[in-house]
């Protein structure tokens, strides 16, 4: 037997096209269109779901996401939402969160023992004995959790596009579509987005038999389809708003970014439970969730139902079970029928017994809903000598509304509690910000379409910057549709305030008693509104609830903060496509023929060294060996380039850099080196003069983009006439470093490279291979070199050309490892790896680069005077002992002298040169000052001396800079 | 069943104690007034009454209790940290973090998980070997592990971060921990309150009255309080505290947002920290992902929540944790962290007698709070600066004697 009715006018289902899935275990089907829920529903499977806590049956009951007790678990996502997936073909799925399957959940013992589980029972037990709460903590970890995820599920990302528009319509409903409408009228460019997949909102279930609301339906959605200044986005939920009018809409394709100028929240309200004893039985529903269930899926709620009711909406559902065949055996009344409006007529003229002033007090039923016990109500309590059982498979709760006001409260909206609509409103708007709708306390059609229109009206004017009307309109009603107090206490407890999280009524009331009285206290001790809905359905019964036990109003107890996202959201849609930028350099293709090792530089891939991974140590040898000896080239386009152009540009390097840079001769260079306000080391390069206002200036792979902008930053702060332009991309450079430099370059150029012409740190513009270059002498390495800057469509022929005649000298590429090894024996830094968050350049032992007295102002420079007297620590070269064999030292082992920290190793290798390890270490004062041997703990903890020596290691005297070796070695 | 679940069991009605005062009158004395309910504010009350014997004390806080960056962290606890000043300092709050759920009779859920502090360059490698020597030597257990030790104890995470920036190595520091937030502030609160000190929520100062270089008394949107000492212990709102007195501190604030994921079940027993993605995750006893990232890159004093952070967070964690591009975000949010130049927090006596300052703690608050509470109670009880905290002084920016934290910090700044 199948609960499916005859096709609904409005219904979301594709009845030609049948889908088949599995629940546990068993064969289902359903239509295209169908929700998992509704298929399972329309084959007459009411029990969907465990509860998270005490493992009790759970069936639907909103069908609008909301039902977080209808989860699934596929073997590709967990935590799959019922009541909004749609179905399709060869699902396989099971219920989430059950111990054993869901017909017999071992875990609903949990249920019976919960008298046992109070409030935060998890604070107030298992921590003692402290050694078992492992132990405990392991049980209540396995216990909560919902689905289950497997770790070898592969990476899913959705691509993420970006839209604008002048407004935004969140909802797509009557009030929505009329707001989008007037606006769109008004020329203004509007999205109109809905998390459901057809536009329509309640007017297409709540008001679905509603022969007024027909006309009107069908004009509104087809002008707002047709419009040519309306797009609508169907099946796009509106995951947060966030500052500037941006709201991200999670689409079936992805995330649509958008960028709005104004947002019109239409978004509707959210039906809100009745408390009572078991109100979580599957066939208890929300009075929409039955309309929906009808409505767009064609499904039959239950054969025999009563209806809880506290406003004429419950009368409206009623009358479509009546429509949809559903037998009603009573509608309960918490109020009085005449307030009800026809509706009450209407079906006390179907013979419906109407119960007035009265409630129910309790569900009974085991896994599926069986009696509906109703007494009469006084606003607080049941009077139980009166009261009486109805049989019923279906209980429809219409009692109240909250608000759907996420996106107003993370706009900054001030909301307030109207007691004529015993319902939260919005009371404030900030600029750009309108509500409209139910939303708003506009309830009946002709009210929420008014309302659409003063809001598209108000926005329209905003946007166009025009006076609002002067008459401003009022389209809320003016009678309750919700009930105060919809609570009726059992000393048997089961009657659910919050479903996600299990919470009954005692709960939040002994949470307030034991002095979590403040909302957020109370929700986070409690956890009333953590759960997946975030407190759809149980925030606002919470609030009623400490309202009433602290004796406060609404207004005065609050409500917990409206984090986004509205309902969770995918992290693939979060995450987005992947994009990595990968910077490669003119060569690289070059460097892979030539089997480098590549390694990581930030974004950069640099040749680590050339040759077989397993000949790390021989490679980097033959390279160093190369260098010291004939020739190496190394690829150093990843250094950043930087031309400072402009009248003020030896000004700005003045205050940038600690040494005078203005004074810098034509065509030499000087080395930079940049320290922040604190006076530590954040950048180091060389600045060469290339006439009166143009200097070009380098600076560390790491620190290039961040020393562009610090000038950049510069320029504006202290008003100077300077462009900058950042050249690291389009420049590639090269090192040719070796006492053959000269000779192989001398033929290749028109520079002359007469030491007179082009001393060491001189700077020559020219050309190499018939290319134009700047040639810059360095000596990073501690052999005479040339570092030659180039475009990068010329770099691979300047490379080549190099390699080539260079082979006469036994030339080598060298790679950063032999770099590293090169710099250390000229006792070179490299700063972040010899200098930590902390160093000034005294520490670094390069008080030379510090002119305190010759120049007034640096940036860092106040910070350095001070710093100059009061030096802690020094960077200072050592060596392992000749001969030494042990286990080595490594980067960052520490220095221990008399049983304390003296400081660490910042540097070691093995320097070809000498035959011996080397390094640096950053030596704390008093052992940096003393002629004592270091000795650092190695990983073993065993202590390793350390020889401290003199910097630089080789060639001290510099005389490397200007060797011309005469012959061929 | 544990012995103390069973007694709630068979109580016929529920009548535990309050945790909390009731809303009450202020007094027009107190000796010590402390600005700030959170983790710390309560932890400072806590030790003045249990270890001072001062009780007569309010917390004045303008929200609730927990409500600021106690409530708003991601929990973790651990004690790694760079320098011998920093480590010292932690390993005290993590031992007093261990003995805390007995020491309250209230469980903090205190659960040591293991914590992966991930490095994907060479130089992340250098400055964990340098963290795990110092650490070491201070006895704390803290380790540089290479791929194979990370594969066999995260094994679902991908090494090789779909390609780039692959993991070469970790920090591993075995105790390192999660706990539950917002116990642990509620468990001082009630120690405190338990031993008479006044908690007053919903009471914000609006300004401190001094008399030349000494603070004589409180203003408050509920009336004036005159006290001898007063300490700020409000994280985010330190400058607008020290503004009222003229005091300049380097602090800047910076939001420092979070998420976690809609609850599955347990798969994850590690806390996973990556400086150079900008992640870190632990599974939290509900079964939720609590995720965080770096601080947002511009100053700003507010809590507000930005999706780009939301947006670059899960793009990273996609790289790592492939699957969990399966699971859904459920909640985001922000605090606001308060950093000082050298990473470190400012602590204890400044240039106003009676006032003391608790603050700059960025983003390692949370995991400081017993020792902070503790040692700011000493400093308050004898009116100087408790020996652990002194490297953590004001006056260390004006004389140069920065501790240089940076490199411990989690994420990056």
């Amino acid at each position: 037997m199948t609960s499916r009715l005859d096709p609904q006018p409005l219904e979301w289902l594709d009845r030609s096209e049948t889908l088949s899935f599995e629940f546990e275990g068993l064969a289902f089907t359903g239509f295209a269109g169908d929700s998992i829920s509704s298929a399972l529903l329309a084959s007459n499977q009411t029990l969907l779901g465990r509860s998270f806590k005490y493992h009790r049956p759970r069936g639907a009951v909103t069908l609008a996401n909301h039902d977080v007790n209808a989860l699934f678990q596929s073997s590709e996502e967990p935590n799959i939402r019922g009541d909004v997936t749609p179905l399709a073909a060869g699902m396989s799925l099971t219920a989430c969160n059950v111990n054993g399957s869901l017909e017999k959940d071992k875990d609903q013992i949990i249920g019976k023992l919960s008298r046992f589980l109070p409030v935060g029972f998890y604070y107030k037990s298992f921590h003692k004995p402290k050694k078992l709460f492992p132990m405990w903590e392991r049980v209540i970890r396995e216990k909560a959790g919902l689905g289950t995820i497997d770790t070898r599920w592969d990476a899913r990302r959705k691509a993420k596009t970006y839209g604008f528009c002048d407004l935004l319509v969140v909802g797509a409903g009557a009030s929505g579509m009329q707001a989008a409408l007037t606006a769109a009228e008004q020329g203004l460019d509007v999205v109109l987005a809905d998390e459901n997949p057809h536009i329509g909102g309640s007017l297409d279930y709540q008001l679905a038999n509603d022969d007024s609301a027909a006309p009107i339906r069908t004009a509104l959605k087809q002008k707002v389809q047709s419009h040519a200044n309306i797009r609508v986005l169907p099946g796009h939920l509106a995951c947060g708003w966030y500052t500037d009018h941006y709201v991200p809409l999670l689409g079936p394709e992805g995330i649509v970014k958008m960028r709005a100028r104004a947002v019109i929240s239409a978004t509707g309200v959210m039906e809100q439970p009745a408390v009572f004893r078991n109100n979580d039985l599957p066939g208890v529903m929300m009075a929409s969730g039955a309309q929906r269930l009808v409505a767009r899926y064609a499904v039959k709620p239950g054969q025999r139902a009563v209806v809880l009711t506290a406003n004429s909406e419950g009368y409206r559902a009623a009358l479509d079970m009546l429509a949809a065949g559903v037998e009603v055996a009573a509608v309960v009344d918490m109020g009085k029928a005449d307030s009800r409006g026809r509706w009450a007529d209407e079906l006390k003229s179907k013979n419906v017994s109407v119960l007035e002033g009265h409630a129910v007090y309790e569900a009974k039923g085991k896994d599926k809903l069986k009696q509906v016990v109703v007494a009469p109500f006084d606003g607080s309590a049941c009077n139980l000598k009166l009261a009486r059982e109805i049989d019923a498979d279906l209980l429809l709760m219409s009692v109240g509304w909250a608000p759907a006001a996420q996106l107003l409260y993370q706009a900054g909206s001030r909301l307030a509690y109207d007691s004529t609509l015993e319902q939260i409103l919005p009371q404030e708007l900030p600029s750009g910000i309108f509500a409209c709708g139910r939303l708003n306390g506009a309830f009946t059609l002709d009210q929420r379409l008014a309302d659409g229109e003063r809001a598209g009206t108000e926005a329209a004017a905003f946007l166009k910057d025009q006076p609002l009307p002067a008459e401003q309109t009022d389209c809320r009603d003016t009678e309750a549709h919700s009930h105060p107090w919809p609570i009726v206490d059992h000393p048997k407890g089961k009657n659910f305030v919050d479903y996600d999280e299990d919470l009954q009524l005692k709960d939040l009331v002994n949470a307030a008693k034991e002095g979590f009285d403040n909302i957020e206290l109370m929700k986070r001790f409690s956890t009333v509104g953590m759960g997946p809905s975030q407190g759809k359905h149980a925030n606002m019964n919470g609030i009623r609830v400490l309202a009433a036990v602290t004796g406060r109003t609404i207004d005065q107890t609050g409500s917990t903060t409206a984090r986004p996202m509205f309902h969770p959201v995918p992290v693939q849609a979060l995450a987005g496509r992947r994009f990595r930028a990968e910077r490669l350099t003119a060569m690289h293709q070059w460097h892979l023929d030539n089997g480098a090792q590549m390694m990581e530089a930030g974004a950069w891939l640099r040749p680590e060294f050339y040759g077989r991974q397993e000949e790390r140590a021989q490679a980097i040898l033959r390279e160093v060996q190369a260098v010291r000896t004939g020739l190496g080239l190394i690829d150093v386009s990843t250094l950043g380039k930087i031309e400072v152009m402009g009248p003020d540009a030896g000004k700005l390097l003045d205050g940038a850099y600690t040494m005078r840079m203005s004074n810098i001769k034509q065509d030499m260079t000087r080395y930079a080196l940049m320290v922040d306000e604190s006076g530590v080391i954040v950048d180091d390069g060389i600045a060469a003069r290339v006439a009166e206002d143009r200097f070009y200036v380098s600076a560390t792979t790491s620190h290039a983009d961040a020393t562009f902008r610090t000038l950049s930053r510069h320029i504006v702060e202290w008003g100077l006439d300077v462009r900058l332009v950042n050249r690291t991309g389009t420049l590639a450079a090269m090192n040719l470093a070796g006492p053959h430099a000269r000779k192989l370059l001398a033929p290749l150029t028109d520079i002359d490279l007469s030491e007179e012409n082009f001393p060491y740190l001189g700077f020559k513009e020219g050309n190499l291979c018939g290319v134009p270059v700047r040639l810059i002498r360095v000596g990073f390495v501690g052999e005479l070199g040339y570092e030659i800057h180039l475009p990068i469509e010329s770099a691979q022929l300047v490379w080549n050309t190099l390699m080539n005649k260079g082979a006469e000298y036994g030339i080598r590429p060298f790679g950063v490892e032999a770099q590293r090894v090169l710099r250390l024996e000229k006792g070179h830094i490299i700063v972040g790896q010899d200098t930590d968050g902390l160093t000034n350049p005294f520490e670094a032992n390069m008080p030379w680069a510090v002119p305190l007295k010759s120049k007034p102002w640096f940036t860092g420079k106040p910070s350095l005077a001070l710093l100059k007297e009061r030096c802690q620590r020094t960077l200072r070269g050592f060596m392992l002992p000749k001969g030494y064999s042990g286990e080595l030292p490594k980067e960052c082992h520490l220095l221990i002298d008399s049983g304390d920290i003296a400081g660490r190793i910042t540097s070691i290798a093995y320097s070809p040169s000498l035959g011996r390890y080397i390094g640096l270490a950053m030596v704390d004062q008093p052992l940096a000052g003393s002629d004592r041997m270091y000795q650092v703990r190695v990983d073993s903890g065993a202590l390793v001396p350390l020889e401290p020596c003199a910097i630089p290691f080789y060639d001290a005297e510099g005389e490397r800079q200007t060797i011309d070796l005469t012959e061929v070695a | 069943m544990p012995w103390r679940l069973l007694k709630y069991g068979l109580k016929s009605s529920h009548n535990e104690p309050r945790f909390f005062p009731e809303a009450k009158p202020l007094k027009s004395h107190y000796d010590v007034v402390i600005i700030g309910g959170g983790g710390h504010g309560m932890a400072c009350a806590y030790y003045l009454a249990k270890e001072h014997g001062i009780t007569n004390v309010a917390v004045l806080e303008q929200g609730y209790i927990g409500g600021g960056n106690t409530g708003r962290n991601t929990t973790i606890v651990r004690s790694n940290y760079l320098t011998p000043e920093g480590v010292k300092f932690y390993d005290t709050s993590l031992n007093l973090f261990e003995d805390l759920a007995d020491d309250f009779d209230l469980n903090i859920f205190y659960s040591t998980r293991g914590h992966f502090t991930l490095a994907h360059t060479d130089s992340a490698m250098r400055t964990m070997r340098w963290r795990a020597e110092v650490n070491k030597h201070h006895g704390i257990e803290s380790e540089v592990v290479d791929r194979d030790f990370i594969a066999k104890e995260v094994p679902y995470m991908d090494l090789d971060c779909a390609g780039t920036h692959p993991v070469m190595g970790a920090l591993y520091h075995a105790p390192g921990a999660v706990a539950r937030h917002d116990a642990v502030a509620w468990g001082y609160a009630r120690g405190a309150y338990n031993r008479g000190v006044e908690i007053h929520q919903k009471t914000r100062v609006t300004s401190i009255r001094t008399q030349g270089d000494k603070v004589t008394g409180v203003e408050t949107d509920r009336g004036f309080i005159s006290c001898n000492k007063v300490v700020s212990m409000v994280a985010g709102s330190t400058p607008r505290i020290t503004s009222m007195l003229g005091l300049e501190t380097p602090i800047e604030i910076f939001p420092l947002q979070a998420c976690v994921s809609e609850p599955v079940k347990p798969f994850m027993d590690t806390i996973v920290v990556s400086g150079s993605l900008h992640v870190y995750v632990s599974q939290s006893s509900r079964g939720e992902m609590v995720m965080g990232a770096s601080v947002d890159p511009s100053v700003l004093h507010s809590t507000r929540s930005s999706f780009n952070f939301v947006e670059g967070l899960t793009d990273q964690m996609i790289d790592l944790f492939p699957f969990m591009s399966r699971m859904k975000v459920m909640r985001q949010w922000a605090g606001m962290s308060d950093i000082t130049p050298d990473f470190a927090p400012i602590m204890g006596k400044t240039p106003i007698d009676g006032f003391y300052l608790d603050a700059g703690w960025g983003t390692w608050g949370f995991k400081a709070t017993p020792v902070s509470g503790k040692t700011m109670a000493w400093t308050l009880a004898n009116d100087r600066n408790h020996e652990l905290i002194e490297p953590f002084r004001l006056s260390r920016f004006t004389d140069f004697e920065l501790v240089g934290e940076k490199g411990a910090a989690s994420v990056g700044h």
